[in-house]
């Protein structure tokens, strides 16, 4: 018994040692002090240093967007920081241009808070806000795609406009060892104030949405975060075309109804792609939107209609359905929401045929 | 004094053996991770590089002292993984408080790279092979500093072949991690040829 105990307890205290010297040394050593960040020259904040300006304007309540969870490989997380935050490090160059290296762009997730700040925040971000939510509902749209209807509990209500995002908190589970973020557009009503829908798509093997397929059930407690996005319909009476594939589907649905609320009458044609028929959806909803709204018209295409299903509309490339359908698209708008291989093939379509690349706004999955 | 000599003359040997002749990454193709992936760039390379060269010397050092006037009079050799790791990782952990605090300087050179070699297998193989190969206190300085430098030249080497690669058309399959295999593999062979000019 002894002959165990001894070595385990010996190996154990000289880990506790190397610890504790941690420890004080973290208390000691990377003591930076109260630190003192002014944001927008405005607003003082005074916080414990030592950590990623990232962590510490979370736990302020200020969120800024980010899909990788504070690791330096998605740079979203851009801030301007005009003062206290050094030279720029080889982990955030890859992702900055000569403008933004010129303005002090830095991501804000490699900055660590050692002394006091001076940094730019966007005045929309203030608006984001974390959201603890139910998820009351989970609705089968095609064999990979759901709708997921969350209703907001703290704080109850959400102000966004429509083909703005959100981001979903996917927890720790069996497949994923740490928390992880993932951005997702809402879809629903944006009068609809106390709820949110979301439209995923099963990614294989994707981190979050395994999680939303195979673990989250109705009733389960889930943590968003948002609005973020510009990916907005633009002020103009110009004719909009729609183009979107998979769960790209959900901003314009989103956009619908905001035209519906406001009695937008603007002429808009949606080209939705799809693989097979079985990767159509929501085709009820859209014939309601064709009623409601009298310039709107849903074109679906298929690119590869199973030979038994009938189908009876657009065939091919949902490019080619846009190819064949307008001769001229000077003077319209384009809105494009989808993977960045269809994204990248409908701009050049879109400007082939006229259309001005000022007016093409899109909203890129990667 | 001759003893000392002598030691010292088996140290300088090490050294120049853990260099050329049994350079760690090329000979026992340890801490490759790193090496893979770090070695697009000769600047960030060096910076790596000496990263290793400087925690790897210092971390031998300590661990041989733990081996040696703990493990030993004890008669826990056999606890020596977990020991040298969690030493490793404290010591890593604190030298990166150190310079973070108080030389921003160095911390963006060598600093930034420190989390990154932590788990190094490298660092902890030159620790093992400290043990296994008998080697004294002196021995070992000149070991730890050798086998740091042995790798640091070996992924200079490769960030300079992989600079030049940039501009060349490497079969799509191959880019990235898989071409770099290879040239570690034709650098290794390379390598055989210092063999038996030191002992």
């Amino acid at each position: 018994m002894m002959e165990l105990l001894v070595p385990v307890l010996i190996m154990g205290g000289i880990g506790a040692v190397l610890a504790s010297v941690l420890v004080v040394a973290e208390k000691v050593i990377a003591n930076y002090g109260i630190c003192k960040l002014t944001i927008n020259d405005k607003k003082e904040l005074h916080v414990q240093g030592g950590k990623p300006l990232l962590t510490v304007l979370r736990e302020q309540k200020i969120f800024i967007p980010s899909a990788c969870g504070g690791r330096g490989t998605c740079g979203i997380c851009k801030l301007k920081v005009l003062e206290g935050a050094g030279a720029i490090l080889p982990t955030e160059t890859p992702f900055m241009d000569q403008r933004e290296l010129a303005e002090n762009v830095r991501l804000s997730c490699q900055v660590k808070i050692r002394n006091d700040l001076r940094i730019v925040i966007p005045e929309e971000l203030f608006s984001i806000q974390e959201f603890q939510t139910v998820c009351t509902r989970i609705t089968d749209l095609t064999y990979d795609m759901k709708l997921f209807r969350f209703e907001l509990r703290d704080p109850p209500e959400i102000d966004f406009t429509a083909g703005q995002f959100v981001q979903l908190l996917c927890p720790r589970y069996k497949g994923s060892p740490e928390e992880v973020y993932r951005a997702y557009s809402v879809a629903s009503d944006p009068q609809q104030k106390n709820a949110i829908e979301l439209i995923i798509r099963r990614v294989p093997h994707g981190i979050c949405t395994t999680w939303c397929f195979d673990f989250l059930k109705q009733g389960d407690p889930v943590s968003l975060n948002g609005p973020y996005g510009q990916f907005c319909l633009g002020d103009t009476n110009a004719p909009a075309v729609f183009v979107a594939g998979g769960s790209g589907m959900a901003p314009f649905v989103c956009l619908l109804h905001h035209m519906r609320n406001k009695g937008i009458k603007r002429k808009a044609e949606y080209f939705f792609g799809g693989n097979t028929v079985k990767d159509q959806c929501l085709q009820a909803e859209m014939s309601r939107f064709e009623q409601q709204l009298e310039g709107f018209k849903f074109i679906p295409v298929v690119a590869r209609p199973e030979p038994d299903s009938g189908w009876q509309g657009e065939t091919g490339l949902v490019t080619d359905a846009v190819r064949r359908h307008y001769t001229d698209l000077a003077g319209h708008e384009g809105y494009l929401c989808g993977s960045p291989g269809m994204i990248d093939a409908s701009i050049k379509v879109l400007v082939e045929l006229g259309m001005k690349k000022t007016s093409i706004f899109y909203d890129k999955f990667s | 004094m001759d003893n000392i000599n002598a030691e010292l003359w088996l140290m300088v040997v090490t050294l120049f053996a853990s260099v050329f002749t049994n350079n760690i990454l090329l000979t026992t193709f340890l801490g490759m991770c790193s090496f893979v992936s770090v070695s697009r760039e000769v600047k960030t390379a060096a910076g790596l590089g000496a990263a290793v060269v400087f925690v790897m010397t210092l971390t031998t050092v300590l661990n041989w002292l733990a081996y040696y006037y703990i493990l030993v009079p004890l008669h826990l050799e056999f606890f020596r993984f977990i020991l040298f790791i969690i030493i490793i990782a404290a010591f890593v952990q604190f030298v990166e408080m150190v310079i973070d605090r108080y030389s921003p300087k160095l911390y963006m050179a060598l600093g930034i790279f420190l989390p990154l070699i932590t788990v190094n297998c490298a660092i902890l193989g030159a620790a093992l092979f400290m043990v296994i190969r008998q080697y004294s206190f002196i021995v070992t300085i000149g070991y730890g500093f050798g086998a740091g430098l042995g790798w640091m030249m070996a992924i200079l080497a490769m960030a300079g072949i992989r600079q030049r690669l940039t501009e060349a058309r490497v079969p799509r399959g191959l880019r990235g991690p898989g071409i770099t295999l290879i040239i570690a593999g034709m650098m290794a062979l390379a390598f055989v040829g210092f063999t038996g000019v030191l002992k």
